[in-house]
């Protein structure tokens, strides 16, 4: 390898020597150099530039091979096609205990108009308002001639009415596929359900959204695509339900009574087999919420959950139980029962202001004595009081999954004075849900365990913690099995053949809104436990203002009004539910055996 | 004898510049650029109406325009070619300059035009978007500097140029202008490799990428997403690439009439992002052919040129901007036929667009100047025994 000098020192040397100027041999070398580096650096980057090259054309000979191949596919219809699979079934379907539909969907269509596009926009509003009634001719031609482009004209339409519309035959009149919900049973359970609507709304499909109920709880749950062939199950059972609420609309309406709720509960699993309140609605038309008045004026009020009532002498087998529970007495124990008792600078009084004189604690449950209970509740005092009440849930709203339930705030005294404890042990100064009431009485009835009421269908019993002994949930039990079954107790009329029943009633004063009670309105309720000997379900009726008017005077007392409607329906449902009459063999009189 | 020497066609000092221009200039080239630019006004006839009606001009408003910068771009792009490279630097030197304070001040005076980047200025009767400008210039400053460091003790241009490459695309970036950005770094990176990148450092940048893909892929949810929806073949119909996307296969071989085509009534940027959709659409595979014909003709030619290019800086100026001229139109038309992700270029020539307009004709023009047949030494190669 010859390696160049990088100065031409055999030039520079002799030229210094001669005195000359060297600079120009230094340039004309250094020329030459860069020449020589450019020839290199040249041939280089032709082979770079050449790659470049041919990836430029590369890259543009794939663009345009890409282009070709979009080009001869076949182009797809956009948008639509694809639309209609994405609405079918986008909501879950609602089962009662037993696979029953309650909620299902419905393909359907809305209706909506672009002006722009119609030929003859007067005859298109005359027809439609043919079509539908609640259409306004005049509206609707304003709004077809106007300036609007876009107007939606029915959310929803039949078969025969998209037909109708379809014959007009204006191209401005526009079907957009829809997917509603249908109740298919109308009005049953209509408080649990709640309903649901349209939220947004697009030409090709709609959001349907839960508003109450279950509906609204389980919203997520029910518009998760992947739960959509998986229903929801609820633990209501139709055929129960349809039962009780016409017992309990039979009743209502010979008892004149305002309105009515029954909640029928599993006492071991805490499901809610059914839950009426009336009046009530079709949730395929909900009514409107009403903007003034009273909110439990509306049939949407749902009075086994929002329904915040004192709920009177049920309460006072909780003061009982207590009482034995603590070991304060036993069910024979005498209790002072005599007037006038003053607590608190008040004085406690008795229905029709009787005087029972000394009752033993049983009595006192039979025979629904307000000072009796007081004085249980006074040996007991106001800490251990609040505590085995908050046990059976009656200070927090429903742990319930319907929607309405997280606002069934109970309605407790603000100072928990000695008066309050004695008026709370029968039930006044205290406002909870019937709901409440239920969840309270299944902890008798399932031997003292609490257990959360739900909706939805459970596999085994639920115990929660325990709030009383088995011992003293079976005292109770036999005390207000007596309130049944002995002729002095309040609710005689509650005896169903074969099925010993045991409950206690309850007839509250209703309050004024101005303050103080009214003297002929009560909240009359029966809070019920059968069969006795192996309780598995707890009735609760509670009547809004019923009044018996066959009598002489009208009687509006729970023995009165809610307790034949409870033991009408127990003698409907309880064959319904699977339960044997426990029917005790009659004698054999009148049959003679002697052979003739 | 230097005649003898370095052969070619003898330059007079007198001889006429117009004659002079047309004997040396690419003809190729500017027969190409001219046909794109009235392909780019037939297709501003079909594209920009919607969005003139929209805007409540007249139908072909927008034609107008485009026609008036074109033929602006068109003079500039002539005159730019008749320079020699020397005076075709230093103009792009000072242009440079210009643009670059423009792009450091566009935070203080710029607009938005609501779009949520700040990259114009607002002039009343046009906008005007530095960054166009700055592309060609930083070319050309690069290319000097590159240049530069070949020279014997000259100054370490490489280093120099990279780090105005950096700063460059940073500020672009900050904007935010990614497109811009990257397109910088692509023009620099080109001008390292012809200049002679070392060829272990381009394999070692290749690896790099590719493991930092395969690392964001793995890792980021946001980047995995978006890839995968590139790469998901269903396409969502009522989105832009999806309108683009029916209209290339509404199209068709031949198209689907002039004036039949539904694309531009749907798409917001028919007229410049997506017109190589509109031109599908109407005019079929064909007339896409064409384009695409055209634009690799440019870039083929330019390189084939630039291959027998003596001086360094002419060489590497002509490239960085024949690529950066190339990449562009390749990026267009890559999102269009969803080769690659969503990104705002323009079809250089063909889009509607003042500023890209008058800009790509100076580019263009500059890229003339540096392919001109100049005496290149052959008969020097010859006598060495090389071709």
């Amino acid at each position: 390898m010859i390696r160049t000098p990088l100065r031409p020192l055999a030039r520079i040397l002799p030229a210094r020597d001669k005195g000359e100027n060297t600079t120009a041999i230094e340039r004309e070398n250094l020329r030459l150099r860069h020449e020589e580096m450019q020839d290199q650096s040249r041939q280089r980057a032709e082979s770079r530039l050449l790659v470049l090259g041919l990836c430029f054309v590369m890259a543009y000979g794939v663009v345009a091979a890409r282009m070709g191949l979009m080009a001869v596919s076949e182009p797809h219809e956009p948008v639509a096609a694809a639309s209609s699979s994405v609405i079918a079934a986008q909501r879950a379907d609602i089962v009662d205990r037993n696979g029953n539909l309650l909620a299902t969907n419905f393909e359907t269509h809305s209706l909506y108009a672009q002006p722009p596009h119609m030929i003859d926009p007067i005859r298109a509003a005359r027809e439609l308002a043919d079509i539908f009634p609640d259409l306004e001719y005049d509206k609707l031609l304003r709004d077809f001639t106007g300036k609007r482009k876009f107007l939606w004209i029915k959310r929803t339409l039949s078969p025969e009415q998209k037909q109708a519309v379809f014959d007009i035959g204006d191209p401005g009149l526009l079907f957009g596929p829809r997917e509603m919900r249908l109740y298919p049973n109308g009005r049953l359970a209509a408080h649990v359900l709640g309903g649901a609507s349209f939220g947004q709304e697009g030409v090709s499909a709609a959001e349907v959204i839960g508003v109450a109920g279950v509906e609204r709880q389980f919203n997520g749950y029910l518009t998760d695509p992947d739960n959509a062939g998986r229903p929801l199950t609820l633990s209501l059972d139709l055929t129960i339900q349809a039962a009780s609420e016409e017992v309990l609309a039979g009743g209502m309406r010979l008892l004149n009574a305002k309105g009515a709720t029954s909640i029928l509960m599993d006492a071991h699993t805490g499901e809610v087999i059914s839950v009426v309140s009336l009046p009530d609605f079709d949730p395929n038309d909900r009514p409107r919420d009403l903007v003034e008045g009273d909110a439990s004026d509306s049939p949407l009020f749902n009075r086994a959950l929002q329904g915040v009532y004192e709920l009177g002498s049920t309460f006072k087998i909780f003061a009982s139980a207590q009482a034995l529970e603590l070991g304060l007495v036993h069910p024979d124990t005498i209790v002072d029962a005599n007037g006038p008792m003053r607590v608190g600078g008040h004085l406690i009084g008795e229905f029709r202001n009787k005087n029972y004189g000394e009752l033993s604690v049983s009595d006192v449950i039979v025979r629904s004595s307000n000072r009796g209970t007081g004085r249980l509740a006074l040996e007991i005092g106001v800490t251990r009081q609040k505590a085995f009440l908050e046990a059976l849930g009656f200070f927090d709203p429903l742990p319930l999954e319907v929607a309405e339930a997280r606002m069934s705030h109970p309605l407790l005294p603000k100072r928990w004075t000695d008066l309050s404890t004695v008026t709370i042990s029968y039930g006044h100064g205290i406002s909870t849900t019937p709901m409440h009431l239920a969840a309270g009485y299944a902890a008798i009835a399932n031997g003292g365990h609490y257990v959360s009421p739900t909706i939805l269908k459970q596999d085994g019993p639920q115990y929660g913690p325990r709030v009383m002994s088995e011992r003293t949930a079976a005292q109770s039990r036999a005390m207000l099995r007596r309130v049944v079954s002995d002729p002095k107790g309040t609710a005689s009329f509650g005896e169903v053949e074969g099925y010993a029943v045991a409950g206690k009633t309850g007839s509250a004063d209703k309050p004024k809104r101005t303050g103080g009670y009214y003297e002929d309105k009560v909240i009359a309720t029966f809070a019920t436990l059968f069969p006795v000997h192996d309780p598995k379900y707890v009735l609760v009726v509670t009547m809004d203002e019923p009044s018996d008017n066959s009598g002489e005077k009208p009687r509006r007392t729970a023995g009165w009004t809610a307790v034949p409607v409870a033991a009408e329906m127990i003698r409907r449902i309880a064959p319904l539910l699977g339960l044997r009459p426990q029917v005790e063999p009659a004698e054999l009189a009148g049959i003679s055996l002697i052979a003739n | 004898m230097t005649e003898m020497v370095y052969g070619a066609v003898p330059e007079h000092a007198g001889e006429p510049i117009l004659p002079k221009w047309w004997r040396t200039v690419d003809k190729w080239s500017i027969s190409c650029v001219l046909i794109l630019f009235g392909i780019g006004l037939l297709l501003g006839f079909a594209a920009s109406p919607p969005l003139a009606e929209r805007n409540g001009f007249g139908p072909f408003h927008y034609v107008q325009r485009q026609a008036f910068f074109g033929g602006v771009a068109l003079v500039a792009m002539i005159i730019t070619s008749m320079m020699s490279p020397v005076l075709v630097r230093r103009l792009a030197v000072i242009g440079f300059l210009v643009a670059f304070v423009g792009i450091a001040l566009l935070p203080v005076f710029g607009t938005d035009f609501g779009k949520g980047a700040v990259r114009w200025y607002s002039l009343g009767f046009a906008s005007l978007q530095p960054s166009e400008f700055l592309k060609p210039g930083f070319i050309v400053v690069a290319a000097w500097m590159l240049a530069a460091s070949h020279q014997i003790g000259g100054p370490p241009g490489t280093a120099w140029s990279f780090g105005l490459c950096i700063l460059i695309a940073g500020m672009l970036a900050f904007q935010p202008d990614f497109g811009q950005a990257s397109l910088i770094l692509f023009a620099w990176g080109v001008m390292y490799f012809v200049a002679g990148a070392p060829l272990t450092l381009i394999m070692a940048i290749a690896g790099a990428v590719i493991a930092a893909g395969t690392v964001a892929y793995s890792h980021s949810e946001h980047f995995a997403r978006r890839i995968d929806g590139f790469l998901n073949p269903e396409v969502d119909p009522t989105t832009q690439i999806g309108y683009a996307t029916d209209a290339i296969r509404e199209g068709g071989l031949f198209g689907v009439g002039v004036g039949e085509g539904q694309v531009k009534w749907s798409l917001p940027d028919a007229h410049t992002d997506f017109i190589i959709a509109v031109a599908a659409e109407e005019y079929g595979l064909i007339l896409v052919l064409v384009i695409v014909t055209l634009y690799s003709g440019i870039v083929a030619r330019s390189m084939l040129r630039l291959m027998r290019e003596r001086d360094v800086f002419t060489r590497l100026a002509g490239t960085g901007l024949a690529c950066m001229f190339g990449v562009q139109a390749l990026i267009n038309m890559g999102v269009a036929v969803r080769l690659l992700p969503a990104k705002g270029m323009t079809l250089p020539f063909v889009s509607y667009g003042g500023s890209s307009l008058i800009a790509a004709g100076i580019g263009i023009g500059m890229l003339l100047a540096f392919t001109r047949v100049r005496p290149q030494g052959e008969i020097a190669d010859i006598l060495r025994g090389r071709h």
